[in-house]
């Protein structure tokens, strides 16, 4: 933390460099080269198996990069467990699938990283649960367990999870895959309100809606690589590349 | 065709599906003529099976008395029991220092209830005493030799007083090693995974019988001769080590069951292996094998009888010295059928106890 608020504002948030990974032989990214901004929300998409969720989970290091560098927040991430947890505590992330724990409550959820990672006292960390389960509309829940709230609060319940560590960085990985038709859109509100704060946002998405609201820039990704990035505008309407206009005929043909 | 609907159907109330006694009886044992005659049948054959036992244990059985004069009519004689009680609950542990036994026991038996009974505070402080103040606390009470006691050596231990201590050692010192090996073989680490495996796969692969022969005959002769061992500590490093080894695979099992998403979640917060084991993968894993991990700990509970080989006298080992005892021939029934009812009282309660902790641990997801 320190160490990132040293830096001034105009420094990258996230530098990923020639960022390269194999799975054996199986080259998922190549040579990845982007530089996310403070403040800039970017949307990432692109067909299944074109090594997006892959990019983004490098970011804090739940996947191990072979070649190229990784910079977040100013902190160059290396092998070193101390410095990789120290990205994370700076970094939240989103799943699919969610990842609550089961075994304890909403509240506990919440307040078992800045209790145990941060130390904080456990009012204090309470205090701070509650209030961002307030932001995301599911305080009334809150000593309720996991298994008992639809897919949609738990997501949402894991937005807050995330920043009750107030990271600088969060990172979504197709946060509304998983979710009943019905239950997208109050995801989708909770994260657009976010945005709106200025919260520095990579989100792996197929909601074009969502790219179109709040994107300051979409990013394509096909077959490991980078294939085109361009403001929402520019992409959705006049998009260069052959693959991305299949793509984009794909999921909007319908 | 259309459809539509604009008052909704209000809620109403279930149908009664409360019955009395007769009403199940009727549903479940007297549907139909066949189901009828079927009930009936199975009932007498239960009846006609059952009554030879019933009748020798408790209705022509002797109760009272003090010698084999008092076993005069043709059920069991329960006689055999009383007589040798304080053996078979204290084995030779000196008639004086028996108080010392007694207060274990008392101790062990009001912290099972305090742990057991849901309204009472303080579970973690008590707990953590069970753990680790109780076996202190046993260990200097039972052995002696310091603060004045007496020294009772383990030979002289035996009966219920030994059975439990090797289970209760045992059960309390397999489940943190079985953990940590479990953890230990999903290890990314060669050296440790390596080291895992080869201890479990060992002590899963010789007998129970094999250690505790090696532990009080081999291995005096690999240590120096001044170097001298307790043989109960032998049989209970032996059979704590073996035990671990089951324990980690059942543990294991447990560990494979936790979606990968849960430690990455961890992980994306920011805590290390260790607080995303202990916090997160642990407790879902362990409850989840609650049963293998009871079931495991009822084997243990049953084969510490095993330790008669190697001259310890557990409770089954002392009521069958006791058939020997030429004033006492012929009871033999009596002294097993009074043996099994211990060990089943005992590993009924464990199994009763797993179930009650794994509906209260239910927070809603399968």
């Amino acid at each position: 933390m320190s160490e990132a608020n040293a830096i001034s504002n105009n420094t990258p948030m996230i530098e990923l460099k020639r960022l390269n990974k194999w799975y054996g032989d199986f080259h998922v990214l190549r040579d990845i080269d982007l530089t996310v901004k403070r403040g800039e929300r970017i949307v990432i998409c692109g067909p299944s198996g074109s090594g997006k969720s892959t990019m983004i989970r490098c970011i804090n290091h739940l996947e191990e990069h072979q070649q190229g560098e990784i910079v977040v927040g100013g902190i160059q991430m290396t092998r070193d467990i101390k410095r990789i947890e120290q990205i994370r505590r700076n970094v939240g992330m989103v799943f699919q699938h969610f990842n609550l724990f089961p075994h304890l409550t909403v509240l506990e959820n919440c307040c078992l990283s800045p209790i145990w990672v941060q130390k904080k006292p456990r009012r204090e960390a309470e205090k701070t649960a509650m209030e961002y389960l307030e932001r995301v509309k599911i305080a009334n829940q809150a000593r309720k367990y996991p298994g008992q709230l639809s897919g949609g609060q738990q997501q949402r319940v894991a937005i807050a999870r995330s920043l009750c560590m107030s990271p600088e960085v969060m990172l979504f990985d197709e946060p509304t895959s998983a979710l009943d038709p019905e239950m997208i859109k109050e995801v989708l509100d909770v994260m657009v309100e976010l945005a709106q704060e200025g919260m520095t946002m990579l989100c792996v998405t197929h909601e074009m809606g969502f790219a179109k609201t709040v994107a300051d820039r979409v990013i394509f990704m096909d077959e490991g690589q980078i294939i085109e990035e361009n403001a929402p505008h520019e992409f959705f309407n006049n998009p260069r590349s052959l693959r991305t206009q299949t793509f984009l005929s794909q999921i909007l043909g319908h | 065709m259309t459809a539509f609907r604009e008052q909704m159907i209000a809620q109403r109330q279930p149908p009664d599906q409360r019955r009395g006694v007769i009403g199940w009886l009727r549903t479940n044992l007297f549907a139909g003529p066949i189901n009828s005659i079927i009930s009936l049948i199975v009932i007498a054959i239960a009846i006609r099976l059952l009554w030879p036992v019933i009748d020798w244990a408790f209705i022509e059985a002797d109760w009272v008395g003090n010698s084999r004069e008092a076993c005069t009519s043709d059920g069991a004689c329960w006689v055999f029991i009383s007589a040798r009680w304080n053996q078979i609950v204290y084995g030779f542990y000196p008639e004086a220092l028996r108080w010392r036994v007694d207060i274990v026991f008392a101790i062990f038996a009001a912290l099972i209830a305090w742990l057991i009974v849901p309204k009472l505070p303080a579970k973690k402080s008590v707990g953590i005493f069970a753990l680790i103040g109780f076996p202190i606390v046993s260990w200097i009470l039972l052995l002696g030799g310091m603060f004045g006691l007496d020294h009772v050596p383990t030979r002289l231990w035996g009966g219920l007083m030994l059975t439990l201590t090797i289970a209760a050692v045992g059960i309390v010192g397999s489940l943190p090693i079985g953990v940590l090996l479990a953890l230990g073989r999903r290890s990314k680490m060669p050296l440790v995974k390596g080291v895992c495996v080869v201890f479990i796969e060992f002590w899963r692969g010789v007998p129970l019988i094999t250690v505790l022969f090696m532990a009080s005959v081999m291995l005096p002769l690999f240590v120096p001769a001044q170097m001298e061992f307790d043989k109960l500590l032998r049989a209970l490093i032996g059979i704590m080590l073996f035990w671990s080894a089951y324990m980690a695979e059942v543990v294991r099992g447990g560990l494979q069951a936790i979606p990968k998403g849960q430690s990455e979640a961890g992980a994306a917060l920011g805590l290390g292996y260790w607080q995303r084991m202990g916090l997160i993968v642990l407790p879902q894993a362990l409850k989840l094998v609650i049963p293998g991990i009871v079931n495991t700990f009822i084997s243990l509970f049953k084969d510490t009888s095993l330790v008669l080989i190697i001259g310890l006298f557990d409770v089954l080992a002392i009521i069958q010295a006791g058939l020997t005892d030429s004033d006492w021939l012929g009871f033999a029934i009596e002294g097993y059928v009074f043996a099994a009812l211990i060990f089943w009282v005992f590993c009924f309660s464990m199994s009763r106890y797993s179930q009650y902790i794994e509906n209260r641990l239910n927070t809603g997801h399968k």
